[in-house]
């Protein structure tokens, strides 16, 4: 048993600014989701400039899910794309901020709000 | 709750994924305590970091050493004691440094000492090779607030 395994979509939405890749996370995130997570990340379509990470159906996120989400924005970095996020409780939303990963990604309420944001 | 403390003790194998089972079970003794839904939340990502800990590091995931998990719910506050037969913890919850991070000068994980310590109202590690090292956490009743 490693708890509920990570599932993981992969949407292209248009919002007003153009289209964004939203990558939807559902079930646990933890040290076994490297695959789940950083897999699905080399896996987007050439072009993806702008990312959101939905977390709305995260069941359970450890520290060591949060280092797989902190590998995922190194690697974005280096590819010059944005991410937002959106639909993290209000616990690990104060955790995202404690641990300083808000200063590299902004964390939103709604799909829509983050979407948004891109445009601001 | 009267001010005779009861005491719940688990013994979970280490294995990933079990931590699930001290962190839900800290949840319901919280929430039987009255502990507000957001001081709950607090410990159980405590718990199971705390649990993690002891899998990966002090019984380095050998599944037939089992983490010790005691639970002693007093009056006004909650005490978690997780024990593992490792040397201890090697350090305390040092910050993460998240541009070091980011740069590629410090590991992307090792957040969880720093989260047990910024979760609970009180938080130590004790080093005990010989009878085993345990991280203890508490959380009171009539929390403040930062």
């Amino acid at each position: 048993m490693h708890g509920k395994s990570t599932q993981v979509k992969m949407d292209e939405v248009q919002c007003a600014g153009g289209f964004i890749t939203v990558i939807r996370f559902e079930g646990d995130i933890t040290s076994a989701s490297e695959t789940a997570v950083l897999g699905t990340y080399k896996g987007l379509p050439d072009g993806a400039k702008r990312i959101l990470l939905d977390f709305s159906k995260v069941e359970y996120l450890n520290s060591s899910g949060i280092a797989l989400v902190i590998q995922m924005m190194i690697a974005a970095s280096k590819h010059g794309q944005t991410i937002k996020t959106f639909g993290l409780t209000p616990h690990f939303q104060k955790v995202f901020t404690m641990v300083g990963i808000t200063k590299y990604t902004s964390l939103h309420p709604d799909e829509q709000t983050a979407c948004a944001a891109f445009d601001a | 709750m009267d001010n005779n403390p009861s005491t719940i003790e688990l013994h979970i194998p280490s294995r990933l994924g079990y931590e699930k089972i001290a962190m839900n079970t800290a949840a319901s003794a919280a929430s039987i305590m009255g502990f507000t839904n957001e001081r709950i939340e607090d410990l159980k990502t405590a718990v199971a970091e705390a649990c993690i800990n002891a899998m990966e590091h002090g019984n380095k995931l050998d599944e037939s050493l089992s983490v010790g998990v005691v639970l002693s719910m007093n009056a006004d506050s909650l005490e978690v004691k997780v024990r593992d037969t490792g040397a201890g913890a090697p350090g305390h919850g040092i910050a993460p440094d998240i541009d070091k991070k980011m740069h590629e000068e410090e590991k992307a994980r090792g957040m969880g000492m720093f989260l047990i310590q910024a979760l609970v109202d009180e938080a130590e590690w004790v080093s005990s090779p010989r009878t085993g090292s345990y991280a203890r956490m508490v959380i009171h009743l009539h929390h403040t607030g930062e």
